[in-house]
């Protein structure tokens, strides 16, 4: 085993990850700085981001901070801590001129200056986009711009295992180098998870094969509630049939959703915003459209069209190339001719590891940033556009926050101990345990009771019996058995671990979501269609128990905007 | 539509290596690397490979597929045939199966500075920089890059040396000398006008025949040569 030392260690080397590193680099170049990912970092997920980042960046021509606060604010149903949303508003911009300065190819207006673009729920056309790779060029400008910095260390393809805290103050956490298999520990004086999100626990997804939710799981099985976990957003557009994201600027740019009979129901459900209603609102319409027969029969069961053909050849290769190359390639089906077979797929998961606006966690030298956390922005619905912006914003406020807190503190030592009983843990007691179930198995199943039971619509009795599944499928869990027992190189057993972080999580997913009895932003039950403001305008924190998840809640923090109907 | 295929799929467990066939029935619309996740989960959990996006953007799944580099995540069974070979990538140390040890290859990329230099840099208080749609063009294929490494696998140049640079970091190292807003173009073509740079190329442009992204890397080694060429003469006369 190793053991490794540096003031801060940040998980995961997405757009928040990244951030973070270049933010602490940049505000001391003393601190010594560990970025661990469990992938190279620029095949991190937030590559995948497509449509773009929202930012008021015109004042002159009509935007406004309040205007994208409030847009925020209404999104996300009024579960959204309003302060945290105005400060992020105001900090966003600055983070696109960065980018800018750091060699980001956005896309521009004639006038050279940077272009913009209409996006859901946002009342002004503020989302700034590279075409329809934004994250894509986002995570490799800021990769390159992390090569500038030698205090940044990367330790790449490292699969973090274990966070260790003692009197409620972070002291480091212990990885798997996946090429040597070995274990080694990272003492830290600050760590900051950002991990993303737990977007596998769905069978239709559009999120990476490794977005396992291993930062949230790894926090929540240390003591760190997480907050708000029964809200998962459900995209609109999601390809068929391997859930691939058709970005919200399809629509953005102009694209319509068509039922079977060629109308564009959205003028029933909402007639001013139309295709460019919130998310929640959006993924209702359509799955209401096919549960209710108008929707298109394929080979994959029902879908919606996406049409985009009458925004013409030369539009669509210009903003949207990687939709026409992804709809040819996964669907046999090029969108400049032909409507894109799409239906509401999962997307993004608004709960996540609860911290204040600073990114602070209730662990002393724990932050969290970016979709790991919930800070709260998005409170139970977030827009388009402001999850890469949060990335951005909050990676550098936790990269800033972890210097200020190690200045002057000493390490404090992961013992012989816990090492010795993590090394156990894991090689003997997992890796060596033979049992009779294959762990692929149980994710499959899992996959299958998260899209049954926990999906758009929600009831009580369907979530209580989906619970009662996720609970037997961890019993199972404990008798898997893993086939490779070598050390290097070892997916089977990185991949094993996943599944158990995966089925906590769906827990506090499904939980969560039962003992909520009211449907607000992208949870919505059958049985509660009503925004209940007298008893559920407040967050949800999940405490792990070893029985399941047990929960509390605290308010919602409001400034200026009252809870109001929201209409579209 | 269904077919019955066989994957070949050359292994090596860090002692010794071989060759395995796996056999099932592939449907329409299943990718090599949905077959790949096919045998892991279903036939043989120790098999390993890299993956991510799935969706051509992330870069992690570049395999040899029947000799040639491809992403397996973009790349239809149906449309390769009945019986698919599968390697790792040449010209990277192989670490397991499918998995080759690319530290080397990012190291090259990392040593030509890609990342823009101005001399007016300030992080505190930046500002937005013109830059016309014309000028974004000239340089915007160049960024599509994904570091997959296929192109470095195709080079006959690197097989042969290891200190060579390789096309793909020609190609960011180009990707930034073209871009209007960047001013340190001088520094960058001194790091690829050396022996291990430009001048080791081939050209037999095999990069630009694998690149899943049809980037042209070959292109990107070519202009950049020009300049290089235009640098030193510029040097000696200085």
């Amino acid at each position: 085993m190793e053991v490794i030392k540096h003031d801060i260690v940040i998980i995961g080397a997405g757009l928040a990850g990244l951030r973070a590193a270049i933010a602490a680099a940049e505000k001391s170049r003393e601190v010594s700085i560990a970025l661990i990912s469990k992938t190279y970092p620029i095949r991190c997920h937030s590559v995948c981001a497509e449509g773009g980042t929202a930012a008021v960046l015109r004042e002159d021509e009509g935007d406004s901070f309040d205007l994208h606060g409030w847009d925020t604010v209404k999104g996300a149903d009024f579960l959204a801590d309003q302060d945290a949303v105005e400060f992020f508003v105001r900090e966003i911009p600055k983070e696109i001129l960065r980018l800018d300065n750091w060699g980001c190819p956005w896309s521009r207006r004639e006038d050279g200056k940077i272009a913009q673009r209409a996006f859901g729920g946002q009342s002004f056309n503020r989302t700034v986009f590279a075409a329809d790779r934004t994250g894509f060029h986002e995570v490799h400008t800021l990769y390159e711009r992390s090569l500038m910095y030698p205090n940044i260390t990367r330790y790449d393809e490292y699969f973090v295992t274990n966070l260790f805290i003692e009197d409620n103050a972070v002291k480091g956490v212990s990885a798997i180098h996946l090429k040597t298999g070995e274990l080694a520990f990272f003492n830290a004086k600050a760590v900051i998870l950002a991990t993303g999100g737990a977007g596998r626990l769905y069978g239709f997804t559009t999120y990476s094969h490794q977005v396992t939710g291993d930062g949230l799981a790894i926090a929540y099985r240390a003591g760190v509630p997480l907050k708000d976990m029964e809200f998962v957003q459900f995209h609109p557009t999601g390809l068929i049939p391997s859930g691939i994201l058709m970005t919200e600027a399809c629509r953005g740019e102009g694209g319509y959703l068509r039922n079977r009979n060629g109308e564009r129901f959205m003028e029933k459900y909402a007639p001013e915003r139309m295709e460019l209603a919130p998310r929640d609102v959006v993924a209702r319409a359509m799955w209401t459209e096919i549960i209710e027969g108008r929707g298109f029969e394929g080979p994959y069961g029902p879908y919606i069209a996406l049409d985009l053909t009458h925004l013409g050849e030369e539009k669509i290769e210009e903003r949207l190339p990687l939709i026409r190359d992804a709809a040819r390639k996964f669907a046999g089906i090029d969108p400049v001719e032909e409507p894109i077979p799409v239906k509401p797929v999962a997307h993004y998961t608004m709960g996540g590891v609860h911290t204040n606006m600073w990114t602070e966690t209730p662990v002393r030298g724990l932050y969290a940033a970016g979709e790991v956390a919930a800070v709260s922005i998005h409170g139970a619905n977030r827009l388009g556009s402001n999850s890469t912006a949060e990335c951005l914003v909050f990676g550098r406020v936790a990269g800033e926050k972890a210097v200020e807190f190690v200045q002057g503190k000493r390490f404090s030592e992961i013992t012989r101990d816990e090492m010795l009983a993590e090394e156990k843990r894991l090689f003997d007691e997992f890796l060596g345990r033979s049992g009779d179930e294959n762990p692929y198995e149980i994710k499959k199943e899992l996959n299958e009771v998260m899209d049954r039971h926990f999906w758009i619509f929600r009831t009580g009795e369907e979530m209580k019996e989906g619970i009662k599944k996720i609970q037997e499928l961890k019993r199972r869990y404990g008798n898997i058995e893993i086939v490779d027992k070598k050390r290097g190189f070892n997916t089977d057993l990185m991949q094993a671990m996943e599944i158990g972080f995966m089925l906590d999580l769906a827990e506090t997913v499904a939980v969560g979501a039962y003992a909520r009895t009211e449907s607000r932003g992208a949870h919505y039950r059958l049985d509660y269609p009503k925004r209940d403001d007298e008893n559920w305008l407040k967050h949800t924190l999940a405490y792990y128990t070893p029985e399941g998840p047990k929960l509390e809640y605290i308010p919602v923090t409001i400034t200026k905007w009252q809870p109001v109907e929201r209409k579209y | 539509m269904e077919r019955e295929v066989l994957f070949r799929i050359r292994r090596f467990d860090g002692d010794k290596s071989y060759w395995q066939d796996f056999r099932f029935t592939a449907k329409r619309g299943m990718t090599v690397l949905d077959g790949l996740y096919y045998i892991k989960e279903n036939l043989d959990g120790s098999l390993a490979f890299r993956a991510s996006c799935r969706m051509g953007v992330c870069g992690s799944c570049a395999v040899k597929i029947n000799g040639k580099p491809r992403l397996a995540c973009e790349t239809q069974i149906l449309d390769i045939g009945s019986t698919l070979e599968i390697e790792p990538l040449d010209n990277m140390p192989v670490l397991k199966d499918l998995i080759v040890d690319m530290d080397d290859f990012f190291r090259k990329h990392e040593a030509v500075k890609p990342y823009l230099m101005r001399e007016d840099d300030d992080y505190e208080n930046p500002k937005e920089l013109l830059q016309t749609p014309k000028e974004l063009h000239a340089y915007y294929d160049f960024t599509l890059c994904i570091k997959c490494g296929a192109c470095y696998s195709a080079c006959p140049a690197s097989a042969t040396r290891s200190d060579y640079l390789g096309p793909a970091a020609i190609t960011a190292a180009y990707r930034f000398c073209a871009d209007s807003r960047d001013e340190g173009k001088e520094e960058r073509l001194s790091l690829v006008s050396g022996s291990e740079g430009v001048w080791r190329c081939h050209f037999n442009a095999e990069c630009s025949e694998v690149c899943p992204k049809s980037i042209e890397p070959a292109k990107a080694v070519q202009k950049m040569r020009l300049m290089s060429a235009i640098h030193m003469i510029k040097s000696i006369f200085r």
